[in-house]
């Protein structure tokens, strides 16, 4: 009873369990569910897909993560998303060799410079400026959209490149590119944050910024370096998503990406109110939102009505994370235990 | 910039805070000239950016008439409420939620909803005099269940507000895929419909709705302890706890009015469009949200007002209308624009907040 109590208490409990649940529906629905076969050299299966279909949501998570654990939040990532693709997209459209590794390269680093100036300029607008970030960046949010648009004057950008179709396709090892670079920057980031002091720094502009700014910890600094990580990781997103379909589409490449990705940080159990943070749980969370659109799939519901299982999954979850139900059911085992502790004493 | 902000505001507090401070900010400067009290007008937290945005809507229509021959019309301006009724009604609901400092990201999709219900049911044989209360107490049920989310179980509003977005929206694909179009001769009536007003003028039924609505928002905002509680609530949620005023049922209500709002707009949506789609209205939350913040309420709530957030919306509209009468700008210009925007506005509410300070 102890011990699953204890298990109860951690964080990490319900988003597991819900992923569990969300795994067994799978297995009855579909068998062959957990199976990974290899095919040609390359890993296939049902675990693959939702790894490799949930790649970019993750990392935009991880780097979501980071700036909700200052007490800031992104909405831009879905617009520099957009952004980096179409910069990507048309770079190799207007070169004389669009097949080529070098083009793409150039492609890539542009995309990714491009996306640290917009990080940059969000972590201006909160930093320096003061600006509640929810606010700071909706503006990048709603003008990003329609500078994307500007880059590809209002096209879908279709490229024939195979170098750049390979980082949304991919293979290498077996393993899908996408899942690799995901698996990359959430290491980096975990690596970073949680070998060195960084997170610890993080974590404290997120629970009290003026005490922590009188402690030492240069705020300012750390949140240009988060919005900063997180534009970048949003780009890397965009350009997976982009390479995925060959095409930028500025209207709808990582529409509503950064809900998503918002969504798997707030399941994992970091609160949006900044602090403590869980890059494993984020993990987690992302890892469900894209089991959850499978299940959708693998159960026979139409796809159309994911919308409303993601909204009954995220309200289910929020709702056993609140404080709320904790006391309720701290109560109700208090009363339950308070009953069994006057059995033992009539006996 | 940020050393302009701050070493003022920290150097001239104590002369200015006991001097000409709290007066120097009050807009009824009586005794004092015209231009000094124009100054501090512009430069309350409460007054000014209402009148930024005041003052841009003139100027910006202004600059219109004399570049584009036919702007400068009575039709022009009153298109501007033809073509934004909806936007108006979201806006005002809006600024309920965002005075008590939350936010509401659901209400695009409920648009969307309650324009899906309506062609259904009306596809159905249901009457117009049914089919909309209908609508307006489900939206007001999903505003009522956000609220008791933010409130008893301390979600924050931004998720909660986020998972009645993705079920409104899923539940229009659930209705149907595709555009149903409305035959029924009422609502087609009411979309065709013109009211004049003489001198070849004339307006739409659904603006006379959006306007009833910002005069209730006004009354209920400024005339009932309801109003002074939302206030009260942005201004400092356990201030306003430790006085004794009702803030769950307040901050509940709040969610209530902005789902109401939304249901409203919705059909006012559909009264311009004529049928229900479920792509409909996608990123319109953040339209409102912007026309609300334009408006001058603080985001952090407790400053602003419904009339703000009406002008917010017009500022919107003249600019999509000056992009039409441009012809060759492109309509990702009005994103960049309505971007530039916010932020010139949001900046323009810090250095007057810091002032205060």
């Amino acid at each position: 009873m102890s011990a699953l109590a204890k298990m109860a208490s951690n964080r990490l409990f319900w988003p597991v369990v819900m992923l569990l649940v969300l795994f067994a529906i799978n297995l009855v629905a579909f068998p062959g569910f957990f199976e990974i076969t290899v095919r040609d050299g390359q890993l296939f299966g049902s675990l693959i897909d939702i790894l490799r279909n949930g790649a970019p949501t993750l990392i935009i998570a991880v780097g979501m993560t980071l700036v909700i654990a200052t007490r800031g939040i992104d909405l831009s990532v879905g617009a520099v998303a957009a952004i980096s693709g179409a910069v990507a997209c048309s770079i190799i459209l207007g070169s004389p060799a669009p097949g080529s590794l070098a083009t793409v390269a150039v492609a890539i680093t542009v995309a990714l410079l491009i996306s640290l100036v917009l990080g940059v300029w969000n972590g201006f607008l909160v930093a320096a400026l003061g600006i509640q970030p929810i606010i700071a960046t909706l503006i990048l949010m709603t003008a990003g959209r329609g500078v994307a648009m500007l880059i590809t004057e209002g096209q879908i950008l279709t490229v024939n490149s195979p170098p750049f179709k390979f980082l949304g396709s991919g293979f290498w090892f077996g393993i899908p590119v996408a899942v690799i670079i995901a698996a990359v920057v959430f290491g980096l980031a975990a690596l970073i944050t949680r070998r060195t002091a960084l997170g610890m720094f993080i974590e404290s502009v997120g629970i009290n910024p003026e005490a922590s700014r009188q402690a030492g910890v240069r705020a300012r600094g750390l949140l240009f370096a988060v919005y900063t990580f997180c534009a970048l990781c949003a780009a890397i997103a965009g350009l997976i998503l982009t390479a995925n379909t060959a095409a930028a589409d500025a209207n709808n490449t990582g529409l509503f990406i950064e809900l998503d990705a918002i969504l798997a940080v707030v399941i994992g159990g970091t609160s949006l109110a900044g602090g403590r943070y869980s890059l494993l749980g984020t993990l987690v969370g992302a890892l469900v939102i894209q089991t959850l659109v499978t299940t959708v799939y693998t159960v026979g519901i139409p796809p159309i009505a994911t919308m409303v299982f993601k909204a009954a999954v995220v309200t289910i979850v929020c709702l056993l994370q609140s404080p709320t139900t904790a006391e309720a059911l701290s109560g109700f085992r208090r009363r339950l235990a308070v009953r069994s502790g006057k059995g033992v004493a009539a006996s | 910039m940020t050393k302009l902000l701050e070493a003022p505001t920290t150097n001239r507090q104590p002369r200015q805070g006991r001097g000409t401070g709290p007066r120097g900010t009050a807009p009824t400067g009586s005794g004092r000239r015209p231009l000094a009290a124009a100054f501090g007008l512009l430069t309350s937290p409460k007054y000014g950016p209402v009148t930024v945005t005041g003052l841009l809507f003139v100027a910006i229509f202004v600059i219109g008439g004399f570049r584009y021959r036919g702007f400068f019309s009575g039709q022009v301006f009153l298109n501007l409420f033809v073509d934004n009724a909806y936007l108006i009604v979201l806006a005002v609901g809006m600024t309920f939620v965002i005075l008590t400092g939350g936010i509401d990201l659901s209400v695009g999709a409920v648009v969307a909803l309650s324009g899906m219900i309506a062609a259904s049911l009306l596809q159905t044989g249901w009457s117009p005099g049914v089919v909309i209360p209908i609508i307006l107490v489900l939206t007001s049920v999903l505003g009522l269940l956000v609220g008791l989310m933010v409130h008893v179980f301390k979600v924050q509003p931004f998720i909660a507000t986020l998972a009645a977005m993705f079920l409104a929206r899923g539940l229009c694909y659930v209705i149907s895929q595709s555009s149903i179009s409305i035959t029924d001769p009422t609502f087609v009536q009411l979309a065709v419909s013109r009211i004049p007003l003489g001198a070849g003028l004339s307006i739409t039924p659904s603006v006379i709705i959006a306007l009833v609505v910002v005069a209730l928002a006004v009354w209920v905002l400024h005339g009932t302890r309801f109003g002074r509680t939302v206030y009260a609530i942005g201004g400092g949620e356990q201030s306003g706890l430790l006085m004794g005023l009702p803030v769950a049922r307040t901050k509940v209500l709040v969610y209530v009015i902005s789902g109401f709002c939304s249901g409203l707009a919705g059909v006012l949506f559909t009264f311009y469009t004529l049928s229900g789609y479920p792509l409909t209205a996608i990123g319109t939350e953040l339209d409102a949200i912007a026309a609300v913040v334009i408006g001058g309420t603080l985001l952090t709530g407790g400053y602003g007002f419904v009339l703000g957030s009406v002008l917010g919306v017009l500022v919107l509209g003249v600019i999509q209308t000056i992009l039409t009468f441009e012809g060759t700008l492109s309509s990702w210009w009005t994103k960049i624009f309505i971007g530039a925007l916010l932020l010139v506005f949001i900046i323009l509410q810090k250095v007057l907040t810091a002032r205060r300070r």
